[in-house]
């Protein structure tokens, strides 16, 4: 089922001229820009190398700065709360804003919030929540997901948008400008700062050494979200924590530089608590939620806890030629593109979404221009594995992609291979006859769907070399 | 919910590496460049223009008149500031006896006390910054009790005072030399130019949310 479904989604987004345009021109102003910055800015690998090892370095010691942050933050007067589900996290949400009689909630940009559901759960409690991130806006008005995690409506153009405004915001008056749009916006959203109740935000980096939250955005609605309503509630997944302060910089950069090709954001909040006695404004009180679901399963395992290391930029999309084509609500669950391919599965199971490692030629151009290098190749190679092994516990759902006529092949494969007297006719059959093999054939029907057919040589290797004089090992 | 934070430390413990040794880090590609004064100034002032941010060159003259004559060319009718800081005395002492021009609001109370006016107001909020930083063209702000978060935010222009002379190499430089991670302070900003976005069809619009200009006093 799971199958059918990336498949059916990704040919209808292919057969969308509209669809592919908006992709095709975002994707490739975002890859030259980022390529222009680092060509100017040097040091693109010792740079790379200083993150890869912050993240490394954290992952190392996850449980223990997990336990130094809480315990900053506490000092720092801000309640911290634990997550293992999304269930679990709205809960504690849900709880926070009812004790607070909170109806109206501003929202900063937050993928972790994204993959809780928390605004349809907050609207089920009968809270408003508005998206305050201005592409964020545009697709809760539109009541769609976010198709890239740093540019959320990236698949729509600027008559798309401007049709949306003028059929949901009342008073608008038609315009295709997009200072009228963006001016438009602010003044809807003005009053709701002003109003409302509660802020909620993500968190991109926080520091264990200090109990620091540190936020970037361009847009000001980060730091509205965060200062002026009387509650701030920042929601992370547990592998956001780093050690130390002073990494900050080089993961900034690279942040900044591989998602949007910016030097820097406009604004870099670095939060360490609420506000404190004889403080104008700022919140009096603050929440940190730490969420799970499902990376301490990710972190059981060697090779997949790299997927952890990720700081969420977005670079591996913009690079990705079957993100590209197909854009991001072709991908189920939350995060699209090749980070999704690796981190979905685990999270959602491979019985569930077992297809999206295939959904990759592993032409590597993701793993290239990762600014903290994860291997993504490897461990998408690594998940199609999983999906055939029944006996494996690391990921949900391994083995759900087994298949009974494909294991048959492999052993009588193996079987061929191992045994001479098989292996010597068959080669010979093959290459004499293979061109007459029937199109028909299960496997090879499937192969020839998107390719041409396979030629088989006149000689095989092992008769080239024998011809050649060299001798049987 | 306590036994949610035992079960999700319990299984990282599990789960962690017996021994892995942590990469070393090599921290030569966000050091100071060694740039000398003038060139921080210089990069500063591409980085930040770059992103649409305005410079009032007021070195070696006096900054009080410097302003009064830009917010009047500009028509701006009101100048928030922080009235205990030195800064802010200073506007304050000397305004009166610039003529007719933008009026000032101190920011004395508490944001909930005057919310509605604040949000209302159309002019400009001046802060102070603790320096800036060359390699990317930003401005450190420490907001406190004196100088609110909301100044720098809320008003539609934000006008902040940069001693040339307290411009760094770099983010990395400038933290170890002002020591932040000894007592972060609630808020540490750094600001790199006026409120800005591009998530209609990637084209640059500037204040979407915060301030829609910010103008960069060199003093």
């Amino acid at each position: 089922m799971a199958t059918a479904e990336f498949r059916v989604s990704a040919r209808k987004a292919l057969a969308d001229p509209e669809l592919r345009a908006n992709f095709r021109r975002a994707m490739d102003g975002l890859m030259s820009r980022r390529a222009d910055l680092f060509a100017r800015a040097g040091d693109w690998a010792g740079l790379r190398a200083l993150g890869a090892a912050a993240r490394l370095r954290a992952l190392a010691r996850l449980p223990e700065l997990l336990e130094r942050l809480e315990a900053k933050l506490v000092e720092r007067g801000v309640r911290v709360h634990w997550a293992e589900t999304v269930e679990q996290g709205n809960a504690i949400v849900g709880d926070i804003l009812r004790r607070r009689g909170a109806r109206l909630v501003v929202k900063g940009k937050s993928m972790v919030s994204e993959e809780m559901h928390l605004n349809h759960f907050l609207e089920g409690e009968g809270i408003e929540v508005l998206e305050a991130d201005l592409g964020e806006y545009i697709i809760q008005l539109d009541h769609e997901t976010p198709s890239h995690i740093i540019m959320p409506a990236i698949h729509k153009n600027r008559r798309q948008i401007a049709k949306l405004f003028f059929e949901r915001i009342k008073g608008a008056r038609y315009s295709e400008e997009v200072d009228e749009l963006t001016a438009l916006a602010r003044a809807v959203l003005r009053e709701k700062f002003e109003r409302a109740d509660a802020g909620i935000s993500g968190v991109n980096f926080a520091v264990a050494e200090t109990g620091t939250l540190v936020l970037v955005e361009n847009e000001g609605n980060g730091r509205l979200c965060t200062t002026v309503p009387p509650v701030h509630i920042a929601l992370m997944g547990i592998e956001k924590v780093i050690e130390r302060l002073d990494q900050v910089p080089a993961l900034l950069a690279l942040l900044t530089r591989s998602a949007t090709g910016q030097p820097i954001t406009g604004y870099v909040n670095m939060i360490t608590g609420p506000r404190r006695a004889g403080e104008k404004d700022g919140p009096d009180e603050m929440h940190l939620v730490i969420l799970d679901n499902g990376r301490t399963r990710v972190y059981a395992d060697a090779e997949l806890r790299d997927v952890l290391r990720c700081i969420r930029c977005g670079a591996c999309m913009n690079h990705c030629p079957v993100y590209t084509r197909v854009g991001g609500h072709a991908y189920p669950g939350t995060y699209p593109g090749p980070i999704g391919k690796i981190l979905m599965p685990q999270m959602l199971g491979l019985e569930k979404v077992g297809d999206l490692p295939h959904a990759s030629a592993l032409c590597e151009a993701c793993t290239e221009i990762c600014p903290v290098a994860i291997p993504i190749g490897d461990i998408l190679v690594r998940l199609r594995r999983e999906g055939t092994r029944a006996d494996s516990r690391a990921v949900q759902g391994a083995g759900a992609r087994r298949s009974a006529f494909e294991s048959l092949v492999w052993s009588a494969w193996a079987a061929i291979y191992a045994t001479p007297v098989l292996y010597r006719p068959m080669v010979w059959t093959l290459t004499r006859l293979g061109g007459l093999l029937p199109r028909g054939l299960p496997g090879l029907r499937d192969w020839m769907r998107v390719r041409a057919r396979p030629r088989f040589a006149r000689r095989s290797l092992h008769e080239l070399a024998r011809r050649a004089g060299l001798p049987d090992a | 919910m306590p036994d949610a934070r035992s079960a999700i430390l319990t299984r990282l413990r599990a789960g962690a590496p017996a021994t892995v040794t942590p990469p070393d880090e090599d921290f030569a590609p966000v050091a100071g460049i060694g740039m000398g004064g003038e060139e921080r100034l210089a990069r500063l002032r591409r980085a930040m223009e770059a992103v649409h941010t305005e410079f009032l060159d007021a070195r070696g003259a006096d900054w009080v008149p410097a302003i009064h004559a830009w917010m009047v060319a500009q028509s701006l009718p009101s100048l928030i500031l922080a009235p205990r800081t030195e800064p802010g005395r200073r506007i304050a002492e000397r305004w009166p006896g610039l003529g007719a021009g933008p009026r000032l609001i101190p920011y004395d109370r508490p944001l909930a006390e005057w919310k509605a006016a604040l949000f209302a107001e159309n002019g400009a909020g001046l802060t102070a910054t603790l320096g800036g930083i060359a390699a990317t063209g930003s401005l450190i702000l420490i907001p406190s009790a004196d100088e609110p978060r909301t100044l720098s935010l809320v008003p539609p222009v934000h006008i902040a005072l940069l001693e040339v002379a307290r411009i760094y190499d770099t983010m990395w430089q400038a933290m170890r030399e002002q020591e932040w991670s000894r007592a972060m302070p609630t808020n540490l900003l750094l600001i790199s130019g006026p409120s800005k976005t591009a998530d209609i069809e990637q084209t640059l619009a500037y204040g979407v949310h915060g301030p829609k200009r910010l103008l960069v006093v060199l003093v």
